[in-house]
């Protein structure tokens, strides 16, 4: 898409992204005002700052992972095909594409790809592994810091115990999928868009 | 029939009592003569002067409520035991039922006998005692994220739904009434069948609760239907009271701005009883923060203060339903915190078994009312229009308003589930104490009106209550997968909410997660901290209770399984004793008397080796390392006022700890069949052993199978005290980092006392290489014999499970105001502190017990620092013990032998914990008597 710092999105991108990402024409407007707004450079992409700058995302303690997962490797700019690729993770699944044709490509709010979207937060060094200290640091992100490294420890270990299928003492993707099998990640990794 | 019984025996006392006079006189004639006036002046004096000492006395009168109520109690249980003795039948029948079929039967027997119908369920008892422990244990046991997750599919039903299902139901009727189908003898205008579409409309709690509890549908159908249930109750209460005032006063007077003052009570009956439960949740919350030194009355707090926020919002004439609702909804989370184990255990039990009782109390008494035909007029039409209205409104109300839900919802209500909550309207106790409390005077039809509630109650509860299951089953309902919470669960739907939280922040809407994570901050960073004790907010977090939760139920389950791993190389243990066995205790008193002076005497290990020596080596450690530790006696409970829970979390805390990292290793080799990897010194050993360990090997009597026996066995005891030594660390099973200790640090601490030691036969050369103080740490034993069980005693105190810290820190307190001498501790602190060998001294004595290395370039630091003395003695040893261990008792003295380099630190420690007490007690003067009597 380049940098294009029209406002304006042309119909065929709109076309585009809502084939790709399963987003209705107004949510794609609706989320299209939102990235120019958060745009503040005004160059048609985002940078890490123009996230940053989003208060509430300041205090949420996995935000800076957040915000990391919008941007794929070696960049430091998202643009709008992105940005929308990335949402399109929490659209929830509809029921006209359960029973798709499974020939098709996996659309990006599937089940895989909402966790797998939640293993890579963990995975900072993206060896498809979470290590014992992956798992730590975002535990101790999300406790604070009132509990001490050897209960953090413990609990750290507790987990990928839990999860460790093969004995290598961290936790594949495979194994990921496999401890919250019976959680409702469809429901629980999906907000709803306003239209 | 037992009153009508019960004055008999009195009447007879006092029959006899009138008859005897004459015969008596001659008896007291020798009494003082003024007798006879004191018959005069006092009558009473007369029955007792006249009455001969009445050895028993009949006193029905005196007993007959509680005794009643008791009796009925009884009768109810025994029900539900009864009903339970048979799996079938309670699997198909819910036990609603069959407590309405009994009360049916009985009130029978009750009205066959007395001729009037007695025991009515009575709508002030119903109100006043059984709704609020059902309302509370639903409201406290309440789901909150779930609740509050569907909180506006739950509003949605239950003020719309409810005010739907009043009106259509009162007009329907009316235009049955008024087409003439109903008998013209229901005497009832339009006001007349709004109110009682307004009783009888309401989706009943208690009912549903009974039996969708049993049903066991996903979660998200049950509290919908279930949240329902409990918040329509404003909605009820207030059409109730709005159309029975209407009623009283007439429908000519009633002026339209009634209608609006009805709407306004409305919003005021179900605000202000949210706000009242708020209230009575924030200072149960606050109350239960300053509790600590009281814990026995912690429990009463919670009661009080709900029921206080009930009876309050009664006075008010607000919900009180909602009252207690919100109460036990919002205090849950801060009284848990704070409260002590044993107290939310109390508190659990007792609001279960409240509201059990409740609830069968409340079914079977509506079996007996029913049997009261003198309340009835049947009248076929009403009822049965009133049951297909009821049926037909609801399913209708339902579809109507899922569908307007399902705009917004991410996963819809999907067609199932419509029907499910359609079918799961069901009407109970509070639609019949409410027609039961018309007043007939001016609601003429009231007669009908009761004999149709007790009909649509009898058939919603019984007719689809025993049907719902099946539909279920048939429509293939999502159930709920009942499986235990998991840690990783725990966390990453943690994570999940971070995610979405900034989802939703990023693409700039304010949603529910939006919301619910500021509320959480806020929580967090001003509710918590004030509401929670601050030892309760330091470590209170989901993650942590789960995990908490997750370590105690493996521990309690392994101990009461009877942990068998212990009993390795046919030692006649018994084994690891459960939680009440004998066997411990007997073990431990022979420890005790053997051990308060002697302590299995083992000196002579490296000198004269005779079997005897060995054994007891061997006996030594197993008991050491398997073993409770000393307690401080049994203080005999006699206080009303504290529990004194420290001896027994104490043990629970080393039972726990060794269980779990017995367990750990074992699932762990079963579940890899990788041998963890060790040390490379600890693998020598095992190498050398592993031949003479053969046969040991094939003779664990261990309950799991174990793929990597060839280690485990030799080592099965240093496992253990490797978990004592970890506080059942669970990192730690790939490494044996945990049994390196302050062996270097000691010396320094034995030197300074070594000349008060006896080392006459430690001495010998051969076992005795760098440090000249080796050998203490090898029989730290025999150091100061009277010392040891001090010694070890507080070293046990520190050992605590790092997941049951909050319950210690909450006994600790209390334990050392109450019991031991704190300076004790606060010497020993800093001194180890100074050694700077354990990994992680921190700012509290607890501290001491956590020999846990989670950080692996630490201990491997600790690694090469001790390495290099324990090899070097493991390589000494080794022959030694080898050289002239009689092959009977090879396996054992090897095992012992493999631990004795671990122990030998670990004695150290203890050597050196006890150098420090006995220091400080010399300090003290008075002290070391103390710790003495202690054990």
């Amino acid at each position: 898409m380049g940098s294009r710092a029209s406002t304006l999105l042309r119909d065929e991108e709109i076309e585009e992204i809502k084939k790709e990402t399963g987003f209705s024409h107004s949510q794609i407007t609706r989320l299209y005002s939102r990235f120019t707004s958060l745009d503040k450079g005004e160059n048609g992409t985002l940078s890490r700052e123009d996230f940053q700058r989003i208060p509430e995302l300041a205090i949420n303690p996995l935000g800076d992972r957040i915000i990391n997962a919008f941007f794929s490797d070696g960049e430091d700019q998202v643009n709008f095909r992105a940005f929308m690729r990335t949402l399109a993770h929490f659209r929830p699944i509809e029921d006209n594409e359960k029973g798709k044709d499974p020939s098709s490509s996996e659309p990006l709010n599937s089940r895989n790809n909402k966790l797998l979207f939640a293993f890579r937060l963990y995975d900072l060094d993206k060896d498809d592994k979470i290590s014992r200290e992956e798992l730590l640091q975002v535990l101790r992100m999300m406790v604070g810091v009132n509990i001490s490294d050897e209960q953090l420890g413990s609990i750290a270990d507790r987990t990928i115990q839990e999860a460790d299928q093969d004995g290598d003492s961290a936790i594949s993707f495979p194994e990921f999928v496999k401890v919250l099998e019976k959680v409702d990640v469809e429901q629980k990794m999906s907000i709803r868009f306003l239209h | 029939m037992e009153s009508a019984s019960s004055p008999g025996p009195t009447v007879r006392l006092y029959e006899t009592a009138s008859q005897v006079p004459p015969a008596q006189t001659p008896v007291t004639s020798k009494a003082p003569p003024d007798s006879t006036t004191s018959v005069v002046v006092h009558p009473g004096v007369l029955d007792t002067e006249l009455m001969t000492f009445e050895i028993v006395k009949w006193e029905w009168q005196y007993v007959q409520g509680p005794y009643l109520i008791v009796v009925w109690i009884m009768v109810a249980s025994l029900a539900k035991i009864l009903f339970h003795l048979s799996y079938k039948v309670t699997k198909i029948v819910p036990e609603s039922c069959l407590l309405i079929m009994l009360g049916l039967g009985l009130g029978g027997i009750v009205l066959a006998a007395t001729n009037k119908p007695e025991y009515q369920l009575d709508p002030n008892l119903f109100f006043l005692f059984l709704l609020p422990p059902i309302v509370l244990d639903s409201g406290y046991f309440m789901p909150s994220r779930l609740f509050f997750d569907n909180f506006g599919a739950i509003m949605m039903f239950a003020v719309i739904g409810t005010v739907w299902n009043s009106f259509t139901t009162g007009f329907a009727l009316w235009g049955i009434k008024m087409s003439g189908l109903m008998s013209d003898k229901v005497d009832a205008g339009l006001m007349d069948f709004l109110l009682f579409g307004s009783l009888i409309s309401a989706v009943d709690p208690v009912a549903v609760l009974a039996v969708f509890e049993e049903v066991h549908v996903n979660e998200t159908l049950f509290i919908i239907v279930f949240g329902e249930s409990l918040l329509n109750d404003a909605v009820t209460v207030v059409l109730y009271k709005v159309f029975n005032s209407f009623v009283e006063m007439g429908t000519i007077n009633v002026h339209p701005v009634d209608y609006f003052k009805g709407i306004a009570s409305f919003f005021v009956v179900s605000v202000g009883g949210t706000i009242v439960g708020l209230f009575f949740a924030f200072a149960l919350a606050l109350i239960s923060r300053f509790t600590k030194r009281v814990r026995i009355i912690e429990p009463l707090f919670v009661f009080l203060l709900v029921y206080l926020a009930y009876l309050t919002a009664e006075m008010l004439s607000l919900s009180s339903i909602l009252a207690v609702t919100f109460c036990g909804l919002c205090c849950k989370k801060y009284v848990e915190a704070n409260i002590s184990q044993k107290s939310r255990t109390t508190v659990k039990y007792t609001m279960k078994t409240l509201a059990s009782i409740a609830e069968t109390i409340i079914f079977m008494f509506l079996g007996i009312s029913a049997v009261d035909t003198s309340k009835w007029i049947w009248d076929t039409a009403l009822v049965l229009f009133t049951l297909l209205f009821i049926l037909v409104f609801r399913a209708i109300g339902v579809i109507l308003q899922a569908w307007v839900l399902n705009q917004f919802r991410i996963y819809p209500l999907d067609k199932i589930d419509q029907v499910v909550m359609s079918y799961g309207g069901l009407r109970g106790a509070v639609a019949f104490a409410l027609v039961i409390l018309l007043n007939g005077a001016k609601v003429k039809a009231k007669d009908y009106f009761v004999a149709t509630t007790i009909t649509v109650v009898f058939f919603t509860v019984i007719f689809q209550g025993l049907t719902i299951k099946p539909l279920v089953k048939w429509l293939k309902v999502k159930r709920a997968d009942q499986h235990k919470p998991t840690i990783n669960e725990e966390i990453h739907e943690r994570a999940f909410d971070h995610i979405l939280a900034a989802v939703e922040d990023i693409a700039g809407q304010s949603g529910y997660h939006h919301w619910r994570d500021k509320w959480e901050h806020f929580d967090k960073r001003y509710l918590s901290q004030l509401l929670m004790r601050k030892s309760a907010y330091r470590i209170k977090d989901d993650i942590w209770d789960v995990y908490h939760k997750l370590n105690v139920r493996d521990a309690i389950s392994y101990v009461d399984q009877g942990g068998h791993v212990l009993s390795s190389a046919k030692m006649s243990l018994a084994s690891m004793p459960s939680r009440t066995s004998f066997s411990e205790n007997s073990v431990t008193n022979l420890i005790r008397e053997n051990g308060s002076g002697v302590c299995l005497d083992l000196q002579v290990i490296d000198t004269v080796r005779s079997i005897r020596d060995r054994e007891d080596t061997v006996m030594h450690h197993v008991l050491t390392g398997n073993l409770y530790k000393p307690r401080k006696r049994f203080h005999s409970n006699y206080s009303r006022h504290f529990i004194s829970a420290n001896e027994q979390e104490r043990q629970e805390c080393e039972v726990f700890q060794r269980n779990m990292r017995r367990r750990l290793e074992s699932f762990k080799s079963t579940k890899h069949n990788v041998y963890p990897t060790k040390s490379k010194a600890r693998h020598k050993r095992d190498k050398s052993q592993k031949k003479k360990n053969n046969d040991a090997n094939d003779t664990i009597p261990n309950g799991k199978p174990r793929r990597n026996i060839s280690w485990q066995n030799p080592a099965p005891i240093a496992v253990e005290i490797e978990s004592e030594d970890e506080e059942n660390d669970n990192s730690e099973t790939e490494k044996d980092e945990g049994i390196t200790f302050v062996a270097r640090a000691a010396d320094e601490v034995f030197q300074e006392r070594t000349p008060s030691s006896n080392l006459d036969v430690c001495q010998s050369p051969c076992v005795i290489p760098p440090s000249p103080t080796c050998a203490e740490k090898e029989l730290p034993w025999k150091g100061r014999q009277g010392d040891l069980p001090a010694c070890v005693s507080s070293e046990t105190t520190k050992i605590v499970p790092l997941d049951m810290q909050q319950a210690w820190n909450q006994s600790i307190s209390s334990l050392e105001s109450l019991a031991s001498p704190p300076i004790t501790e606060i010497q020993l602190q800093p001194t180890l502190a100074e050694l700077d060998e354990f990994p992680s001294p921190g700012p509290t004595p607890l501290h001491l017990a956590r020999f846990q290395f989670p950080d692996s370039t630490l201990t491997t630091q600790h690694n090469s620092d001790d390495e290099s003395p324990d090899s070097i003695q493991q390589q000494e040893l080794q022959p030694l013990v080898s050289y002239e261990r009689p092959s009977w008792l090879g396996q054992s003295a090897s095992s012992a032998g493999t631990r004795w380099p671990v122990q030998f630190n670990r004695a150290s420690r203890v050597s050196l914990l006890k150098n420090l007490v006995s220091g400080s007690t010399s300090n003290l003067g008075g002290q070391s008597s103390s710790s003495q009597t202690d054990l």
